[in-house]
């Protein structure tokens, strides 16, 4: 019997930190938006479309570009790296054909990192890109899971945790969708449209079914942060 | 590109309908024209309109390529099916592949297939060309039969070649090839002091370069992005971290990092406890970039700490560590011993291998190459290591990815992680064999 790991906030494994969001703060930008998970705080802010591509992108599709801020420090490495994770996940929820030749920038600035920054920044820029009016396909929703040693999965860790644990997978899967349709018309392999991975990027050592369990508590996590999502989106309208 | 738009002929070519015309075309044309040659038979919208390309000379300062697209993307509007009537097929000379045979048949069946779609030899358009203009139906006729434009079928990854010792002045160093792709990584020891955390444990630092020889996409002077990320993902994957803290000391930014069962375990670059341990700097080079590099890097990596010889160093009087010689200095030397005389190489836990696939709809493309990069916007990249554990599953944006295709990815690289098994051991036997 596997136990059930403590954790030092008292949160059980499958429950998620504090959620706060919050649209429109920022006056000058096109789109702005403020996620906290916790103490993780995140302020995503977007400007476009505006004129123009960059240097060797397509000019037939809208140019998406983003750039990473953190708290504290230079741009480093792990900054780029996130820029382009992020850079490719808002290009596929995006619709691109919409407005070509332009670039829209997302300006993502790290207030506070205590765990799961990444998953905190795309769900920032997601709502930011809402805010802003970008056209898009759906919404992308973002969690990170961890395998702890004894292989069970903990949902949404902080910054300690995260380096106790044997490793963390953050996770995008598009927002689910409120439809019309019977329940079973639009699946894809057996599966609702909801169950695709957009992003996915591990750290650390786990099993292969250990990295499915996570996605599979990733996916239901996501399920019920789309609908505080929308309702939250809907509310401030 | 052997398209023709008509240059110095004022009269139009070719203008009868006859099956036989294209040959007739053909036999006329010298075989090193530099001249582009266009028929009235063959853009009817050039007939039409008669002010346009037909007497024109190509710009001698423009390149050929880069002329014959645009003429023929604004004669023939790139949204209607073009379906040339009937495609010059050039049958590549690769009688060795597996899929040679198969290859052939397809392209004479797209050859035949388009002579029978559409009624009129309406267009005469060169495979090449239509790889150019429109690669993603160029590569969907061949994902339909299961195979690729160069013969691989799509589970299959390119030839593989490992040559160790390519820098004989490194400590370690391997050259790798993945069918053009090439990385050159070297490893250089160096003595430093552990920081106080860890007074019994090295360090590693590994940096990616990516220099304008690889491809016409990079340029001098700033470091291409995909440089950055891939250096980071390979320090990530090989050195796994429990504790992380970064220094930035100019220009290198040193990771130190407390390793738990990863690849390396710090603790066997460890000299004199907290006085002196290993600094080991790798580099990868990438020589040519045509798809698949954090697979081609992260094998180089791996083959160069394998083949890593720790130089041999003693403690001299004053406390400081130098270089073993072994010259015989007689006279009061003899109590210098080498500190590390028994530990010349690392020894690997376990070591992680990885696969790139391209997802297309439903096809999943093993180990694409810099084209097929290109044209498919969502790529998977699987680590895992020798005892089947994931090291890493990252999949950045694109289409989305369902249970079935993260199986069947992990799939493909258990199945690549065994050829890369065996070629890495062939590449050691061979070098003790010497």
């Amino acid at each position: 019997m596997m136990m059930e790991t403590d954790r030092k906030d008292g949160r059980t494994p499958n429950q998620p930190r504090m959620l706060s969001c919050s649209r429109n703060i920022l006056h000058r930008a096109h789109g702005s938006a403020s996620w906290s998970r916790g103490e993780t705080k995140v302020l995503a802010a977007v400007y476009g479309p505006k004129a123009g591509t960059k240097k060797n992108e397509d000019p037939e599709k809208a140019c998406i570009e983003v750039i990473w801020k953190p708290k504290t420090g230079q741009i480093g490495k792990a900054e780029k790296e996130c820029e382009m994770i992020m850079k490719k996940t808002i290009q596929s929820i995006c619709l691109l054909t919409v407005n070509p030749n332009t670039t829209t920038s997302v300006v993502v600035q790290v207030v506070n990192d205590d765990g799961a920054l990444l998953p905190c920044a795309i769900n920032a820029a997601c709502a930011a890109l809402v805010d802003a009016g970008i056209p898009m396909k759906h919404l992308a929703v973002a969690i990170c899971c961890c395998v702890a040693e004894e292989g069970s999965v903990v949902l949404d860790p902080t910054k300690l945790e995260e380096q106790q644990m044997r490793g963390f997978a953050y996770l995008v899967f598009p927002n689910s969708a409120l439809s019309a349709l019977p329940k079973g018309s639009s699946l894809v392999d057996g599966e609702p449209l909801e169950h695709g991975i957009i992003t996915s990027v591990t750290h650390g050592v786990m099993s292969v079914d250990e990295y499915l369990r996570c996605v599979g508590r990733g996916r239901a996590a996501c399920a019920k942060l789309s609908d505080v999502l929308r309702r939250s989106l809907q509310k401030s309208e | 590109m052997k398209v023709w738009i008509s240059s110095k002929e004022k009269k139009p070519m070719g203008l009868d309908q006859s099956p036989n015309a294209r040959h007739s075309l053909q036999s006329r044309i010298p075989k090193n024209c530099h001249h582009w040659t266009l028929t009235r038979s063959e853009f009817p919208a050039v007939a039409s309109s008669s002010k346009t390309a037909v007497n024109r000379r190509p710009n001698p300062r423009r390149p050929p390529t880069a002329y014959c697209c645009r003429e023929i993307s604004r004669l023939a509007p790139p949204n209607s099916p073009p379906d040339p009537a009937s495609l010059v097929v050039a049958i590549p000379d690769s009688q060795t592949r597996p899929g040679a045979r198969t290859l052939e048949e397809i392209q004479k069946k797209v050859t035949m297939g388009l002579v029978d779609s559409s009624g009129d030899l309406s267009g005469e358009m060169e495979v090449d060309a239509f790889r150019r203009l429109f690669p993603l139906r160029y590569y969907e006729r061949h994902l339909a039969e299961s195979i690729r434009p160069d013969g691989r079928t799509l589970g299959m990854a390119r030839d593989t070649t490992l040559a160790l010792g390519a820098v004989s002045s490194a400590d370690g160093s391997a050259l790798t090839k993945i069918g053009s792709t090439t990385m050159l990584a070297a490893i250089k020891m160096e003595v430093m002091t552990p920081s106080a955390e860890s007074p019994d444990e090295g360090c590693i630092a590994i940096e990616f370069h990516m220099p304008p020889i690889c491809s016409p996409i990079v340029r001098p002077g700033r470091p291409a992005e995909a440089a950055v990320v891939e250096s980071k993902r390979l320090s990530d994957t090989i050195l796994r971290y429990g504790r992380m803290e970064s220094l930035d000391v100019q220009p290198r930014t040193i990771w130190l990092v407390f390793c738990s069962s990863g690849m390396i375990n710090l603790k066997e670059l460890a000299l004199v406890s907290g006085k002196a341990a290993w600094m080991a700097y790798l580099d990868i080079y990438c020589l040519d970039a045509d798809g698949a590099l954090f697979d081609a890097a992260l094998l180089s990596a791996v083959a160069a700490f394998s083949h890593l010889q720790i130089p041999v160093v003693s403690l001299n009087d004053k406390g400081k560590i130098v270089a073993f010689t072994e010259e015989g200095d007689t006279v009061g030397k003899l109590e210098k011993e080498a500190v590390n005389k028994e530990k010349r190489k690392l020894t690997l836990g376990n070591i992680p291998f990885s696969l790139t696939c391209a997802l297309h709809k439903k096809h999943i493309l093993a180990d694409p190459s810099s084209e097929e990069e290109s044209i498919m916007e969502t790529l998977v990249t699987v680590v895992m290591d020798s005892s089947d554990r994931l090291v890493s599953f990252y999949k950045p944006g694109g289409a989305l990815a369902y249970t079935s295709l993260v199986t069947d990815c992990v799939r493909l690289t258990r199945q690549r992680m065994k050829e890369l098994e065996k070629i890495l051991d062939e590449a050691f036997s061979g070098m003790e064999v010497d």
